[in-house]
């Protein structure tokens, strides 16, 4: 196992157009690293560039102390797990296994012993005599992570692996590779993990780090709980989180120590909380706030937003209660359990952000400016 | 390959219940109307069918009967056209015609499959420069009429003089001269996503093995379609041989079967029948031995999932 380090690697393409913008970002040894951004964000790109399927056109990458750059993918000491699996479909789930071992000439027995551990760990023992059309959805992504993990390679390279997957089915793989992983760590055998996904839930859940992305640029790299609490920036703050954060456009003016924020036409105190934090005066900036951290008030209610509800969504264990305030939409969230509570549709309701909870963003830099 | 459409209306029935009298009538039309599409079907595949099984028919007459009676049921049949037409009016026997094809068709057969996915694998999975270029010139020949280019190559074949061997019939097949396979194969491959390939290279294959172990598995289809394709048109080829052989103990079937037209004044067509009988024997049985491929080969265009 090894560290991976990207140092400005940048993606040019052929036609011109710049895909990658010089990313750098390090993976620790036995580390578990979530790509994750919008389609188009050149994660998988990244990935691939990782894997050395795609050149890169600047920078340099390195795997451990070797710098991979211009070497073959089959020599950089990396596995991968593709998103359809990629299984040869001539071939039986044994020889699919085996087929890296094979090319490099290792003896039968070892392979056979390889084989035979790879398939107890993965429980796919009684799938080695089959062809891949033979298996279901979610067989063929367990011989897929087999067919990586049978190399024992320095790093892992997942690109969204359980995209293809049902979502009861998903939430199992999920679980199953973040053991696998942390077994493996128990083995004294450390994997490092790049894994590539647009599914947030993922990324949440299996991330020792995640490394957000937007069209070609990381955004912020960090542990989940960092992510949520203190996003660096809108795109993070808005892209982490369900329902997404509300951004609402806002005038931040400080008298003396105490921040008022003005939203359209209504203008609320701030008391607590946020002034501590905050690290510019007053300007425009955007108020960010979860849907979660809004305190929902009987109309009329003093120093707050006033909303009407648009419409109200039963989950279940959760409502969202979706709003406009002035002429922004607006969703909060409030448990299920108080549905008879809930003010319907057309009804209006006082909002109170909670004054630790908010973060602001400049408007021009989109940058967080209540991180101090 | 046949898609099964199940609309018999017996299916819209619950086991055990009685079937309505809406259901017996719409039974009864089903069973009409398959009626009349297989009668149709029958009658136009006896009309396509019908010159071959005449000819089979044709090859256990005697001479006199061949023309004295539309019917292809022999009145009183004989093999002798098989077995004089097997002699054949030169030294050699039809064996031997059947042997210089197979001299002929083997060599240029496996020439033309590994020829072939070389370059359309080189076309489909690559960039170099020039490949534009390269591809138009390829598309450009496969429209290019055979006519136009046999006195060229005529030419070119004397002056290496290769005249009166087989080299000038499956050597160019074995650079890849066929432009049509080439795109064949290439279309196929299109069809083909390139996961494996990659899964291959990250595994630690290099080109030539990813090609071996992985790209020609999934392309068995088509390499057989090509096989088969070129089995036939080499079997059935008349215009090459007859330009580039001219002894008689190298001609392949179809020389040999114009040969008995030309040395005999009164043509004894049952032998001719007989042998062109033979003579498709080969190109008949390959096909149903490889029809299962070779369907598949021609209506996929690649693998599925």
């Amino acid at each position: 196992m090894a560290e991976l380090q990207l140092k400005s690697v940048e993606k040019t393409y052929g036609s011109g157009f710049k895909a990658v913008h010089g990313i750098d970002l390090t993976v620790q040894e036995g580390e578990f690293m979530v790509l994750v951004g919008p389609s188009g964000c050149a994660k998988s790109t990244t990935l691939r560039m990782i894997a050395g399927l795609e050149t890169i056109t600047g920078g340099e990458i390195r795997i451990g102390d070797r710098i991979v750059n211009d070497i073959v993918p089959g020599k950089r000491g990396i596995a991968m797990v593709f998103q359809n699996y990629a299984l040869y479909p001539h071939m039986k789930v044994r020889n699919n296994l085996s087929f890296g071992l094979r090319l490099k000439g290792r003896p039968k027995p070892e392979i056979e012993s390889a084989t035979g551990d790879v398939s107890r760990v993965l429980e796919i023992e009684q799938l080695l005599e089959r062809l891949p059309k033979q298996l279901s959805g979610g067989q063929a992504q367990r011989v897929a992570v087999g067919r990586a993990l049978i190399k024992q390679p320095e790093v892992f390279l997942f690109d969204e692996p359980l995209s293809n997957l049902d979502a009861k089915l998903r939430a199992a793989m999920r679980v199953r590779i973040t053991d696998l992983h942390k077994k493996l760590k128990a083995e004294g055998r450390p994997a490092t993990v790049v894994y590539v996904t647009h599914d947030q839930v993922e990324a949440m859940t299996m991330g020792d780090r995640i490394c957000v992305m937007r069209e070609g640029h990381i955004m912020q790299v960090a542990d989940p709980t960092t992510l949520y609490e203190r996003p660096a920036n809108a795109f993070v703050a808005g892209f982490i989180g369900m329902p997404e954060m509300n951004l609402l456009d806002a005038l931040l003016i400080m008298e003396g120590e105490t921040p008022y924020l003005t939203v359209g036409e209504q203008t609320i105190r701030v008391d607590e909380g946020l002034s501590e934090r905050l690290t510019t005066g007053s300007g425009p900036v955007k108020l960010g706030i979860r849907p979660q951290h809004v305190e929902i008030l009987p109309e009329g209610t003093d120093n707050t937003l006033s909303g009407t509800v648009t419409n109200v969504e039963f989950l279940g264990h959760e409502i969202n209660l979706h709003l406009s305030v002035g002429a922004e939409a607006f969703v909060a969230v409030v448990p299920g359990d108080r549905l008879a509570s809930v003010p319907g549709r057309g009804k209006t309701v006082a909002l109170r952000p909670a004054g630790s909870r908010i973060h602001l963003f400049d408007r021009q830099t989109e940058q967080n400016i209540s991180l101090g | 390959m046949t898609a099964s459409f199940d609309l018999n209306p017996r299916r819209l029935v619950e086991p055990g219940e009685p079937a309505t009298a809406m259901e017996i009538k719409l039974r009864r039309r089903s069973r009409l109307s398959s009626g009349i599409r297989y009668g149709v079907l029958l009658v136009f595949g006896l009309i396509m069918l019908y010159p071959l099984i005449w000819l089979i028919g044709a090859s256990f007459k005697t001479n006199a009967e061949i023309f004295a009676s539309p019917s292809f049921w022999p009145e009183n049949p004989t093999l002798s056209g098989y077995i004089k037409g097997w002699e054949t009016s030169t030294p050699y026997t039809f064996g031997r015609f059947f042997w210089n094809t197979f001299l002929i068709i083997t060599p240029k057969v496996i020439g033309t499959a590994i020829s072939c996915t070389l370059v359309a694998y080189g076309f489909a999975r690559f960039d170099f420069p020039g490949k534009k270029i390269l591809f138009a010139t390829v598309i450009a020949t496969l429209l290019l009429p055979n006519v136009v280019t046999r006195i060229p190559q005529y030419l070119l074949f004397r002056d290496i003089g290769w005249l009166d061997s087989f080299l000038p019939l499956w050597v160019p097949s074995a650079v890849a001269g066929d432009a049509f396979f080439v795109f064949m194969l290439i279309q196929f491959l299109r069809a083909i996503p390139r996961d494996m390939e990659e899964a291959a290279r990250v595994d630690g294959a290099n080109t030539l093995q990813t090609l071996v172990y992985i790209v020609v598995p999934l392309l068995m289809p088509a390499i057989i379609s090509v096989c088969l394709f070129q089995f036939m048109w080499t079997m059935n080829d008349f215009l090459g041989p007859l330009i580039y052989i001219s002894s008689v103990e190298k001609y392949p079937v179809s020389l040999a079967l114009k040969l008995s037209i030309d040395t005999t004044e009164a043509f004894d067509w049952n032998q001719i029948l007989a042998m062109s009988v033979l003579a498709l024997a080969p190109s008949l049985a390959v096909f149903f031995l490889a029809q299962k491929y070779f369907i598949e080969g021609i209506s996929t265009g690649g693998v599925k999932g």
